[in-house]
């Protein structure tokens, strides 16, 4: 009798379960009920070797972002792996940046003045591309976000906003930012160091990142080492 | 037979600017005459001379500028009024064209050239001559020999005692005829009298071909050209339809036929003209390029865009479809495992551009420039490119990497003061009158303090256009906050042209 009540009671014991109910699991177990309500299954996109640790894009899911440059080293790794990517309502992206980054403009569709049709605009792009980045002029409602996110979910792609996006995956703002190699008077921009806080489901994190480096890569710094030419120039 | 129209390029410029070719007229290339008209040559213009002395020989010259482009047009008229007696027509060059004599069927080779002459005055060509010899390099010159619309025969065989008297300067390949001439070669006939193997073994294989053409040996067999394809689609409405929506639905079956046609021919439309007139004479007019090649289904996309962004002004009566350019179906054939994913592209975008209008989807690349606004180079999805810069050159005076992340389409204005809050300028030498403390970007906006900077790096583009000249300055400030941007000074005017965001 015994024994049984303590089987019951390990069934209630919160603490118990809640070890094997890591984010990864949850996930999976939403793939699968996605997968037995017969809608699309969400894959990883591939990111920069850079970016592969800090985030990675899965279709199915919206991002937030607060700055330009960490919306299109996110989407670089895909579009040089041959998926297509969008560019929806943001005319003063710098695309020559955008190539910087690694995308390839061959495959790129951009739409710079959508106007009120920016929603519908961004749904019809998303049958031809895999990742939009998308700057809405006004703010989105949750409604409207949703429609967009089953949309996803269906056509296998993703989304990056440049702004809000109510109840986005994951959302990325950059809180410090400096620039090395300008003096006063001498020297020219040459890298850019960035602290990424990134909210997803848990606590947020913060990472640390060469957006560009000196190589104008896209990398995870690690602050112990400092090149020394940066070192100077600063 | 040659067909020979002289001074063509001045008849060709004459009827491109409607000038009469009776009057003293030059055309020009690289500044030496490159044809003239019978009256200049009275007047004593030659081939080769430069402008200055031409113009000294003939005040009254009028002077008018090559345009081979022209030219080619202009003979495609003489070349279809004979394709309309006379199949197989090989144009040699914009002037000459040969064919093969239809002597047979006229009775006669001088019976078939009076046939020929009679047509082409009939069809609004009147000066012209033909020669007809074994070759195409004696005929030319039998052509040449000939009075204006008369024919000059050659029999068979008579080509070379034909040539033989001709100057050595005929061969037309200056390199060659000089060195002939210093030799002591001066006609035709001397330079056939050499052994084959001695000009061959002297001057190579371009010299045996000059030297079997001066021996009449012309065996170069006339490649006749193709007649182009007519398939041109026209759509006439009566009544006249005022609506977009009834013209694109009538035309439906027009394009299905367009396209069915050149397939019919193994091609394939990859840009289109059409044409919407109106009853009262109203024509709207526009090249469309598709990126692959046009299905039905397009063009109907193209005549709906033409008719919502150029609306006409009054009922149309009529919609053409003029194919500018087909290319083969093989260049554009499938892959063997097919080519699914560009067609669903090209699909969801002119999907997209049915929404938005055409030049709303944009299909970007980098070109050549100085400044960051300069290089992004927009044009509409599927569209054929404008001429670009090239990226490949230098560029100096160009930003090194990284570039900025946004790059504002117009530049917003701003100020830059010195630690004095007095504001900052560019001397004529290029240095700045004091370090920059604080800058504002966008009007009204709060002043930053400046943590670093650099500049200026100046620019002086084009300063031999007037018009287009500009004399700039660009600095990279970073604020205190982090912010970094790049600034442009122009006339003690501060810009912000592009953030490093």
């Amino acid at each position: 009798m015994s024994v049984v009540l303590t089987m019951i009671e390990y069934m209630f014991d919160y603490r118990r379960v809640s070890p094997a109910a890591t984010p990864s699991r949850i996930n999976e177990l939403q793939q699968r009920v996605q997968r037995m309500q017969g809608s699309a299954i969400s894959r990883t996109l591939e990111s920069l070797p850079g970016l592969s640790d800090v985030i990675q894009l899965r279709t199915g899911e919206a991002y937030a972002v607060d700055s330009p440059s960490l919306a299109m080293a996110m989407v670089a790794g895909a579009s040089q792996a041959g998926e297509w990517i969008g560019i929806v309502g943001a005319p003063d992206l710098g695309l020559e940046a955008a190539a910087g980054f690694g995308i390839d403009l061959e495959r790129t569709v951009v739409v710079p003045h959508p106007g009120e049709l920016w929603l519908s605009v961004t749904a019809g792009l998303l049958d031809v591309v895999s990742v939009v980045i998308v700057k809405p002029s006004v703010p989105v409602s949750a409604q409207q976000a949703e429609r967009l996110k089953s949309r996803l979910r269906i056509k296998d792609a993703a989304l990056v906003c440049w702004g809000e996006w109510p109840r986005s995956d994951a959302t990325l703002t950059i809180t410090e930012s400096s620039w090395l190699g300008l003096g006063r008077g001498h020297g020219r921009l040459t890298a850019r160091r960035v602290v990424v806080s990134i909210r997803q489901g848990g606590p947020v994190r913060r990472v640390s990142l060469w957006l560009p480096g000196i190589d104008q890569q896209v990398a995870e710094r690690n602050d112990t080492v400092v090149p020394l030419v940066v070192a100077q120039a600063g | 037979m040659a067909i020979w129209c002289p001074d063509w390029p001045v008849v060709a410029a004459a009827a491109h600017l409607g000038l009469s070719v009776q009057l003293p007229l030059a055309v020009f290339e690289r500044g030496e005459v490159y044809a003239c008209s019978t009256m200049a040559r009275v007047e004593g213009v030659r081939r080769g001379m430069r402008r200055r002395d031409a113009s000294a020989r003939c005040p009254e010259l009028t002077v008018l500028e090559r345009n081979e482009a022209s030219e080619i047009r202009t003979f495609e008229d003489v070349l279809s009024a004979i394709e309309e007696i006379s199949a197989g027509v090989a144009p040699v060059r914009p002037g000459l064209c040969a064919l093969r004599v239809p002597s047979r069927f006229y009775g006669g080779e001088k019976e078939a050239a009076a046939v020929v002459a009679e047509h082409l005055v009939s069809a609004g060509v009147w000066d012209f001559r033909i020669g007809i010899a074994d070759g195409i390099f004696a005929a030319e010159h039998a052509a040449r020999r000939a009075a204006p619309q008369d024919c000059w025969i050659i029999a068979p065989g008579g080509s070379a005692a034909f040539l033989a008297v001709l100057p050595i300067g005929v061969l037309e390949n200056a390199e060659l005829v000089t060195l002939l001439r210093r030799l002591g070669i001066r006609s035709i006939g001397d330079f056939a009298a050499l052994t084959t193997r001695d000009v061959l073994t002297r001057f190579g294989q371009v010299g045996a071909l000059l030297h079997r053409l001066a021996r009449g040996l012309d065996t170069r067999p006339v490649v006749s050209r193709r007649p182009p394809l007519d398939v041109n689609q026209r759509v006439a409405f009566t009544p006249a339809l005022e609506t977009v929506e009834p013209i694109v639905f009538s035309t439906r079956q027009t394009a299905e036929r367009l396209v069915a046609e050149l397939a019919h021919h193994g091609l394939v439309c990859t840009e289109v003209r059409i044409e919407v007139v109106t009853e009262g004479g109203w024509t709207g007019s526009r090249v469309w390029a598709h990126s692959r090649w046009f299905a039905a289904s397009d063009l109907i996309d193209r005549i709906y865009w033409q008719l919502q962004g150029d609306p006409a002004p009054e009922p149309v009566c009529e919609l053409r479809l003029l194919p500018e350019s087909v290319e083969s179906l093989a260049d554009h054939g499938e892959g063997l495992w097919g080519s699914a994913l560009n067609e669903h592209v090209e699909r969801g975008i002119a999907r997209l551009q049915g929404m938005l209008g055409p030049e709303e989807v944009l299909a970007p690349s980098l070109q050549g420039g100085r400044s960051p606004r300069d290089r992004p180079l927009l044009s509409a999805w599927g569209e054929r490119q404008p001429t670009q810069r090239n990226p490949q050159l230098p560029w100096p005076g160009a930003i090194p990497p990284p570039a900025p992340a946004r790059v504002f389409s117009t530049p917003l204005p701003s100020v830059v003061l010195s630690e004095d809050h007095r504001p900052v300028r560019v001397s004529n030498r290029g240095l700045v009158t004091a370090a920059p403390a604080f800058v504002s970007i966008g009007e009204d906006s709060e002043l930053i303090p400046v943590d670093a900077w650099a500049g200026p790096w100046p620019i002086d583009e084009l300063w031999w256009d007037p018009a287009q000249a500009r004399r700039v300055a660009r600095f990279q400030v970073t604020g205190v906050d982090g912010s970094a941007w790049l600034l442009v000074v122009e006339n003690d005017q501060w810009w912000t042209e592009a953030r490093y965001d």
